[in-house]
């Protein structure tokens, strides 16, 4: 079965088209456009007509990359939620456009989902992972247990990335900031003491934040606040990965979303996984931010368990949670 | 000493150990690689001395706990009663609804009696519970801290709900039992902190 995804949560819009081989993913093409804002942080409505603008070409252009005829695509989802209201609408938009033009059943999914599903779908060895989902938007620790994907930790202020990109807008750096403040962070010598704040297993950052921004007010260095900001909140994200697969007895650590290309994270996470004897996997890059291909996965597994969706119930979620999926493709 | 590991967390280990005559269980933060020196040692240190002493202070106010025998800070280690008893995460789900809502209550009252001295556990989920002469025994303060705001009370409680939702989600009144308990027990208005664990809820991601 091929599937086409489109994915358009936030800043990108992405059109993946995989086909589904003995239960695995494979990603026949897999293209993202991001909007980058000038200034200051991502504008949903702007996001949403740089997808506008873009959308229809890059559905043409992946079709035409996989070598295959639109006819071919037997299913086409779309990146029901959580996300931006105006991104999502304009991605839903073109997912139901799609599927009417070409007579072909439609399929909306959740975001956070897929960014797990397409681990076990393209890397072997990973059947039950805990997930580590740092993105701009979301940081959640999601694992499967009774019949759903259960968030075991997530943030209780702003996502891992939103923290890093308010702390570089403060320093004037632009969008998005967290390479440029790893690149600082490599040179950084000098621990300063930031707010360490997990509760149970959820986790913090604003207090941290005004920490770091104090920090350079006072002269600190930036490679030493840098340095500072990513040892401290990459340590309470493993540790809070950590308490859960502790808590849920599992033994695989799967990193996803944008923030996972970060290197340090990538080390501290693999190191934790490496002193309890679990496996650790991250997917490619391409599919590890935000990408269509995950939601093509999705849609297939779930077409595929039974799952049917109308035209009328493809009405996006801006808060569709984690949870409240029930994973029917799944023992 | 003969040092058997019985548990090992995500932070620390379990042993199993004697001091004097007694059965005793050592409880070690094992250093983290992962994360820089000045991190590791500053949060094992920081959280060997504040669990020791929450755990003599619950005490103190009538909380069933594990009693202290010693606290090595420098190791991380604090050395404590055994508890011969059964973990709630393990039992609770094959209960009946009656001896499942006795407990659930039970747990209430000493949660309660916790908050009631500002005592936050930080991290009350079934597994850092044991049964043992039908006295449910709080173990692992860890997270915990002293805090006498209705905010962390209620945080404190969410961390109970989440672990319900996650780890007994069969039986979704489970929660409502505790609070039943927490109610005829808490010294305050528990109406605001049951309020307050409504809006940690609302502003949870995506609710």
């Amino acid at each position: 079965m091929i599937s086409l995804g489109i994915e358009g949560t936030a800043h990108s819009i992405g059109i993946g088209i995989i086909q589904d081989v003995k239960g695995k993913c494979n990603v026949l093409s897999n293209n993202i456009k991001t909007y980058s804002p000038g200034k200051g942080g991502i504008h949903p409505r702007e996001a949403a007509n740089h997808h506008a603008t873009y959308i229809a070409d890059l559905i043409s252009e992946s079709v035409k990359k996989t070598q295959i005829d639109f006819s071919d695509i037997d299913l086409v989802s779309f990146s029901q939620g959580p996300g931006l209201g105006p991104c999502l609408r304009t991605a839903a938009t073109a997912a139901r456009a799609l599927a009417l033009a070409l007579d072909k059943p439609i399929m909306g999914v959740n975001h956070c989902v897929a960014h797990l599903e397409i681990g076990r779908g393209t890397i072997n060895g990973c059947k039950d992972p805990v997930l580590l989902y740092v993105s701009g938007a979301n940081t959640q620790v999601i694992a499967f247990a009774e019949g759903k994907y259960r968030v075991f930790g997530e943030t209780l202020d702003v996502g891992i990335g939103n923290c890093l990109d308010k702390f570089g807008r403060f320093m004037g750096m632009e969008f998005p900031c967290g390479p440029k403040i790893e690149e600082l962070a490599k040179k950084g010598q000098k621990y300063l003491k930031l707010p360490y704040s997990i509760k149970g297993m959820d986790i913090a950052f604003s207090g941290l934040l005004t920490s770091a921004e104090q920090y350079v007010r006072k002269g600190e260095k930036l490679e030493d606040t840098c340095f500072s900001i990513q040892e401290t909140t990459f340590a309470a994200l493993t540790e809070v990965t950590e308490r859960a697969i502790a808590h849920t007895e599992k033994n695989e650590v799967l990193l996803g979303g944008g923030v996972a290309s970060n290197k340090r994270l990538r080390d501290m996470v693999k190191t934790m996984a490496q002193e309890r004897y679990a496996s650790f996997f991250v997917p490619s890059q391409d599919l590890c931010i935000d990408n269509g291909a995950m939601i093509a996965w999705l849609g297939f597994l779930m077409y595929n368990s039974g799952i049917r969706m109308s035209i009328e119930e493809s009405v996006i979620d801006q808060r569709f949670r984690t949870d409240m999926v029930d994973v029917s493709w799944r023992e | 000493m003969n040092k058997k590991i019985i548990y090992r967390g995500a932070e620390a280990e379990i042993c199993l150990s004697r001091y004097l005559e007694e059965k005793a269980v050592q409880k070690r933060r094992i250093p983290k690689s992962y994360r820089i020196k000045e991190i590791d040692s500053f949060l094992i240190s920081f959280r060997t001395k504040e669990e020791a002493k929450l755990i003599s202070d619950a005490r103190l106010h009538g909380v069933s706990v594990p009693i202290i025998y010693d606290v090595d800070l420098k190791e991380g280690v604090i050395t404590m009663q055994y508890l011969e008893g059964k973990r709630i995460k393990d039992i609770l789900n094959d209960l009946d609804e009656k001896e499942r809502k006795r407990i659930c209550n039970m747990m209430g009252k000493s949660i309660a009696k916790l908050h009631n001295n500002d005592i936050i556990h930080g991290d009350i989920t079934t597994s850092n519970m044991i049964l043992l002469d039908d006295r449910i025994h709080f173990i692992d303060f860890g997270l915990g801290s002293k805090n006498g705001e209705i905010e962390t009370k209620g945080v404190d409680l969410h961390v109970l709900m989440e672990a319900f939702e996650s780890t007994h989600s069969q039986h979704p009144d489970c929660f409502d039992y505790v609070l039943e308990g927490y109610k005829k027990e808490f010294s305050g208005n528990a109406g605001t902190v049951i309020k307050k664990i409504e809006d940690i809820v609302k502003r949870g991601r995506y609710r």
